[in-house]
């Protein structure tokens, strides 16, 4: 009895899980699979259209004859790359319209034109003509010759399921493509991000959990740069940041902080003098890390708040009693207590800054040394039209966060199950 | 007499005082006031001085009294000092000493001897700055995305730091911009299409995700730690990964320029974490329950229609309003998926106009707006339920 229950149990468990499982599996774990297939193919972006035998019919009046019209085909093959091979045409007549001097390659029965065409070679183009005639010699309609469409179906070869394989796209990426400089601007980018968003997470955390006046206010406007739509943010950060009449430059300018305008996103280097020491400071790199700190430290604030106010009360009535000040209080008994959230919130961020990409794709586009994996692939794939080199590019950032993953989980994946 | 906490809090409100004042100062630049000097040190110094004043009388008088004497007169001595500027900057200052002063209220010299003052008062004057530092920092932007959606292209070339709103103007002029990316952008559409999407992916999410946050709460079946695991490492692989074979596969099966392609691509992407937060939500829920509803002859549907759903209002809304916003904000996908404009969501159109470098700036502001203002109004209302789902969801971002 209950083992029949069980049975009935997995079942229905079964038959609830399989949607969203199907549908993950389709979105999330197919392509993820699909991109190490991609990415042993030479494939541009041209070669994922399948070639397509196309038709474009017309239809042409004969001078001084009613019952007579001339069709036009305008076949073509769609891709100028590929081949199409054994294309096939066929159309449908109205009642009582024959051909007249129907074409070779082509037959008619019961009302319909059958044509085989053979092999076209890429960018075949070719107008192909029927002259139609009515039975009865009345006149013709030729909007009821317009009405059909031409139907027309070849074989070509789908280039992403041919068996052709190389390594180019992954010798590309480790040799030719300065790997070692776009893995390093990722990692300062995802480091200083994250420890950025989450030392002023710290702050605001600790900011909100005091009592004062306005303080549910503060505490949604902390959200504001999260819940609001990174498109819109980033543009508006780039006409604030604009070097040609940005609000921040003029108001600088304004006040005689700067001389010129700086371009703050557009400027690779910037050169500080600081003791006689020349440095180069990564000025586009830096603005890039200081709008993702402004945009994701929403979240650590959310997290290190929720641990603070989960801190109970009693410490801090010793401490005062002890007579400890704000500061003792916040190292001796915030900061150990938090400690343990805060390094897995810097494990989550690092992995999730490290897939960054609409926010460096919105304000600098990976110009001016702010150009990072995410952004590396989508440059790959779509500007330089490499849909392999991009894949392969995708197949590194996965090895990386599988690495990720498994550190994590190695360092802190029981303590995640204590908090 | 201590005076390290009487010489702290001396330099550390005078300081806060100078920089608001300031940061007043500049928003009024912002407004079309011509200052062009600072004149940091002065209102140092003047503050210094209002501040000795009132730390020096203390309680020795009425506070009220006190706090409008002082505010009245520093204002006068800041406008005659200052250069020329119209009344309603006079009245700002005027607010901000009276707000300042009063907040000074409980300093006078005895609270000062107490032990361990002076590390109070730091703190208290750090949480200060740290309000207004926030305050600044995250609202300006949208301040300056607001007011420059309202100016024209011409006013803005002559003086790109004014950006007063000009009030004799009528109606219509105000509000060009928006008449304009309504009219000849044809934001309206986009503002369909993307409620569309963003309300579609939350409803399908909630059709897939309440079955199988169920079965993974309650039922018991093969694989079952495998696949609650495998939910969170799945939701870790970020979108980017997915886009090119995502992106080849679906212009050979035609999906894309549809939203039908968005739709699917949205729910596989939020399922996870949908799936997640809703079946820790389930297991909360007593299990006697669900079993007096199989008593009652309920099969699995009807537990889960007339039970667990009425039951778990509150997490499906959370699980709702943190998908909508997902949806709605998204950029990468619709950036990939979409470039007929018929079928542009409200980013992909933002992003679209940015295209053309002619597109003058208040446009493309307005168009911000108007993409940013519904998120956060149904923010500010539903700040409850989002906020828990941030939370729970804040593993991605």
């Amino acid at each position: 009895m209950s083992s029949t229950l069980s049975k009935i149990e997995k079942r229905t468990a079964y038959a609830l899980l399989l949607p969203a499982v199907c549908l993950v599996f389709a979105i999330i774990l197919f392509p993820i699979f699909a991109n190490v297939w991609i990415s042993f193919k030479e494939v541009g972006l041209k070669d994922i259209r399948i070639p397509e035998p196309r038709a474009k019919k017309i239809v042409k009046n004969i001078q001084d004859s009613n019952s007579e019209l001339k069709i036009i085909y305008k076949l073509r093959n769609s891709s100028l790359i590929q081949d199409i091979r054994e294309v096939r045409f066929s159309d449908k007549f109205p009642k009582n319209i024959d051909p007249i001097n129907l074409d070779k390659r082509c037959e008619f029965k019961s009302q319909k034109v059958k044509c085989f065409f053979g092999d076209w070679e890429a960018g075949y183009r070719e107008n192909f003509e029927i002259l139609v005639q009515d039975v009865n010699n009345n006149a013709i309609n030729s909007k009821d010759l317009k009405s059909s469409k031409p139907n027309l179906n070849g074989r070509s070869n789908n280039i992403l399921l041919t068996k052709d394989f190389t390594l180019k796209n992954f010798k590309n990426v480790f040799i030719n493509n300065n790997f070692f400089e776009l893995l390093m601007t990722t990692f300062y980018f995802t480091f200083f991000g994250t420890l950025g968003a989450i030392l002023l997470g710290i702050f605001a955390a600790q900011l909100v959990n005091q009592k004062f006046y306005g303080r549910t206010f503060m505490r949604s406007i902390l959200l504001f740069p999260y819940v609001g739509p990174v498109v819109a943010l980033a543009y508006t950060w780039t006409l604030l940041l604009d070097p040609n009449s940005g609000t921040i430059n003029s108001l600088l300018v304004n006040y005689g902080v700067i001389e010129k305008p700086i371009n703050l996103l557009g400027q690779k280097y910037l050169i500080v003098n600081i003791l006689g020491f020349e440095l180069k400071l990564r000025l586009a790199l830096t603005t890039v890390i200081f709008f993702e700190i402004w945009r994701y430290f929403p979240l650590a604030f959310l997290f290190i708040l929720a641990r603070l106010q989960a801190i109970p009360r009693d410490l801090y009535e010793a401490a005062d009693v002890d007579g400890a000040g704000p500061f003792r209080k916040f190292f001796y008994i915030t900061l150990p207590q938090i400690t343990a959230i805060l390094s897995i919130l810097f494990m989550i961020r690092f992995i999730w800054n490290f897939n960054k990409f609409e926010d460096i794709f919105l304000l600098t586009g990976g110009a001016s040394g702010t150009l990072t994996l995410p952004i590396s692939v989508y440059q790959q794939g779509f500007a330089v039209s490499n849909i392999g080199m991009g894949s392969a590019v995708s197949i590194v950032i996965v090895l990386l966060l599988i690495a990720f993953m498994i550190i994590y989980f190695k360092l802190i994946g029981k303590k995640a199950n204590e908090i | 007499m201590k005076f390290k906490s009487l010489i702290i809090t001396l330099l550390a409100s005078s300081i806060f005082l100078a920089v608001v004042i300031c940061i007043w100062k500049i928003m009024a630049t912002l407004q079309g006031l011509s200052f062009t000097s600072l004149n940091f040190n002065l209102n140092l110094s003047l503050s210094l001085g209002l501040v000795t004043i009132c730390v020096l009388i203390g309680k020795k008088f009425n506070h009220n009294l006190k706090i409008f004497i002082l505010s009245l007169s520093f204002t006068i001595l800041y406008t005659f000092l200052n250069e020329n500027s119209p009344v309603w900057f006079s009245v700002g200052i005027f607010l901000l000493i009276l707000f300042f002063t009063n907040k000074l209220k409980k300093y006078d010299l005895k609270y000062l001897n107490q032990d361990f003052i002076s590390e109070k008062i730091v703190f208290e004057f750090l949480s200060l700055f740290a309000i207004v530092f926030f305050a600044l920092v995250i609202l300006f932007p949208f301040y300056i995305m607001f007011v420059t959606s309202f100016k024209t292209q011409a006013s803005l070339l002559i003086n790109p730091i004014d950006l007063s709103i000009d009030f004799s103007k009528n109606i219509f002029e105000i509000f060009k911009s928006y008449f304009v990316i309504f009219k000849t952008y044809d934001f309206g559409r986009y503002i369909l299409t993307s409620s569309y999407v963003s309300v579609g992916t939350v409803l399908i999410t909630l059709l897939f995700a309440i079955p199988a946050a169920y079965a993974v709460a309650r039922l018991n079946f093969f694989g079952k730690t495998f696949l609650s695991t495998s939910i969170l490492i799945i939701y870790m692989f970020p979108a980017i990964v997915l886009v090119i074979p995502l992106y080849t596969v679906f212009s050979q099966l035609g999906l894309r320029n549809s939203v039908e392609g968005l739709l699917i691509v949205y729910t596989a992407t939020t399922l996870p974490v949908a799936i997640y937060m809703l079946q820790g939500y389930f297991k909360s829920i007593p299990k006697e329950i669900e079993e007096a509803g199989l008593i009652d002859g309920q099969n699995w549907f009807g537990i889960i229609i007339k039970i667990i759903i009425p039951l778990s209002l509150p997490a499906i809304a959370s699980v709702s309003l943190y998908v909508f916003m997902i949806a709605w904000n998204e950029f990468l996908f619709s950036l990939m998926f979409l470039d007929n404009p018929k079928t542009f969501t409200l980013s992909r159109a933002i992003n679209h106009l940015t295209g053309d470098a002619e597109t003058p700036r208040q446009y493309l502001m307005a168009g911000s707006v108007v993409v940013t203002l519904p998120i956060l109004l149904i923010f500010i209302y539903f700040e409850k339920y989002l906020v828990s789902g941030l939370t729970a969801g804040s593993v991605k971002g």
